[in-house]
């Protein structure tokens, strides 16, 4: 067996997570890229700015806010404490969050670019023609923005797969809780396991790679008419 | 007669819109104007697609819009040709024009689907993917997708401005086939003259967001303060009935009201058709007495009822009544003055080219 037991728990986990994390940016990284898109609000740049911020902040520093907000004395940690649930830090939930706002950016600003691109127009074409607004986003604008949904989705999963510092900071490093992939490669080579390292990390490599080659073929853009 | 009243008032530094009119819920009315005039600001208030606060909006008496509320455009019955296509690319063509029919939920239909797909001979392309289609036959199925909905009211912003002039011409038909064949009445917003005399019933002239002329077409066309703003295109639209087709000289005599005009013929033409010239303003000549051995062949009597400045300061413009209708001549200053033509002076008026439309 090229990976023992521990390895795979963490690749499932990896994948749970990164699934889970993709499915909630959909919803969310949908209403925040559409109203970035048609809001005419100018704080709307100061949004635009905090979303891309996971972009260029050390992941540490956004784990180490994210363990000061989720803590006991954190707001995070008031409300979750108001409503009877766990704290947040070093469990899969606090993980979860850490990731969506961590993955944000790969999700809102490709939508955001296939909306604005898509434009007011259609909408318009379909509100003469007696959609709802509701109606007109499912019918014509998903459909119109799918080649976006699909990039923003291959990167926002990929993204979470690859992450390590926020992971570390929030989840800590519990087996089959909150021990992903990149911490359990950590780990292998803290303890100069050498060769396991090796194999994980050759599984993420050729993941990786699968996964942008993916994007390049079925992006429709690339395809030429 | 039911009207569409539209009262909109909106004012920014660099445009303003002021307009209180009523459109009557028949034929084609033309709403002619140059960018920036507020002719599609105008037809966007109308489908709710711009909203002006405080505006006022009812068709054939039922409200669409006043100071408490607003029908949303998805509710209202019209349909809306855009100025390019914005066909639904993942759809094919059919399923474009079946998008709005689904959604529509009244069934006293004016018009089927196979009727709209015959009209604007769509037939073959039914399968087809927009993307696949050429400009003026995406411009087609997006008349077919706005008539399918089975509208009370269609609008149509600049229809052809998108396509050359050879793709206008394989469109324009089907406009008039649209005019002459259905009874939805048409807003249809242009800055072409030549389109409006070709197409409208009605016309409403805008200038700077403001109402300049609204009324029927010939004589909205010759009205007071037109001429500066139609620039070269000045001219009359006389509408009459073929009243003989004169095969050894290859002409026809059209009667109008006010007397007759021979015009070349063409094979299109039937006796008693019903058709529409238009006589461009420098194309007509006037003399105080009638003039003999001229080659001009169409001459006519009438009375000046008035004068005006054009655009040109050597020339002015002479409205000439001749029966039921109006004749306009453009003449420079010197050629009026060596005549002597006031107002009331009777006249003969020569036409050296009429054009049917």
């Amino acid at each position: 067996m090229l990976l023992d037991d521990n390895d795979i728990q963490t690749i499932c986990l990896t994948l749970k997570l990164a699934s889970i994390t993709t499915i909630i940016l959909l919803i969310i990284g949908t209403l925040l890229a559409w109203w970035l898109t048609h809001s005419k609000r100018k704080w709307k740049k100061i949004i635009n700015a905090i979303v891309a911020l996971p972009l260029v902040l050390p992941p540490s520093v956004l784990g180490f806010y994210l363990l000061l907000a989720m803590g006991p004395n954190g707001f995070v940690g008031k409300i979750t404490n108001a409503l009877g649930i766990s704290p947040l830090p070093f469990t899969f939930s606090g993980l979860v969050v850490a990731s969506v706002l961590y993955s944000l950016p790969f999700m809102v600003q490709p939508l955001n670019n296939a909306f604005e691109s898509i434009g007011k127009r259609p909408l318009e074409v379909a509100a003469t023609l007696r959609a709802s607004p509701l109606d007109a986003f499912f019918s014509v604008i998903l459909p119109m923005a799918l080649p976006g949904y699909l990039t923003a989705s291959i990167l926002t999963f990929a993204h979470t797969v690859g992450e390590f510092g926020v992971v570390l900071m929030i989840g800590g490093n519990i087996p089959g809780k909150t021990r992903v992939s990149s911490v359990q490669i950590y780990d292998h080579v803290e303890a100069l396991e050498y060769a396991a390292a090796h194999r994980l990390a050759l599984v993420m490599v050729i993941f990786s790679f699968l996964v942008l080659l993916a994007l390049y073929i079925w992006n429709p853009k690339s395809k030429k008419e | 007669m039911d009207n569409i009243e539209a009262r909109f008032n909106l004012s920014f530094s660099n445009f303003n819109l002021d307009v209180n009119i009523k459109i009557p819920c028949q034929g084609v009315t033309a709403i002619l104007g140059h960018s920036g005039s507020g002719k599609t600001t105008l037809l966007r208030c109308i489908a709710g697609l711009d909203y002006v606060k405080n505006g006022f909006l009812s068709y054939g008496g039922e409200v669409w819009q006043n100071e408490k509320f607003l029908l949303p455009t998805n509710k209202r019955p019209l349909g809306y040709v855009f100025q390019e296509a914005h066909l639904f690319p993942h759809l094919n063509v059919l399923e474009n024009i079946g998008y709005g029919l689904k959604r529509t939920k009244t069934l006293n239909e004016v018009i089927n689907l196979d009727q709209i797909i015959g009209l604007l001979g769509i037939n073959g392309i039914l399968t087809r993917r927009p993307e696949k289609l050429s400009g003026g036959e995406k411009q087609r199925v997006a008349i077919a997708r706005a008539l399918a909905v089975n509208p009370r009211l269609l609008l149509m912003d600049e229809p052809l401005a998108s396509l050359d002039t050879k793709l206008k011409q394989e469109v324009l038909p089907y406009l008039q086939k649209l005019h002459n064949e259905l009874k939805i009445p048409i807003l249809y917003v242009t800055h072409s003259p030549q389109e409006v005399s070709q197409l409208a019933d009605y016309l409403i002239v805008m200038k700077s967001g403001k109402v300049l002329a609204n009324g029927p077409l010939s004589e909205t066309f010759s009205k007071t303060g037109l001429p500066v703003y139609l620039g070269d295109e000045i001219g009359v639209i006389i509408e009459g009935i073929i009243g003989e087709i004169d095969t050894k000289w290859n002409l026809v005599r059209i009667d109008f009201d006010g007397g007759i005009l021979w015009v070349p013929d063409n094979e299109q033409m039937i006796l008693n058709q019903k058709v529409r010239t238009r006589i461009i303003a420098r194309d007509v000549s006037i003399a105080k007495k009638e003039p003999e051995k001229c080659s001009i062949q169409n001459k006519l009597s009438g009375k000046i009822v008035q004068i005006l400045n054009d655009q040109h300061k050597g020339k002015l413009l002479i409205y000439v009544s001749i029966g039921g209708s109006v004749f306009v001549s453009r003449l420079t200053r010197k050629a009026s003055s060596e005549l002597a033509l006031t107002v009331d002076d009777h006249v003969w008026v020569q036409i050296k080219s009429v054009a049917i439309l």
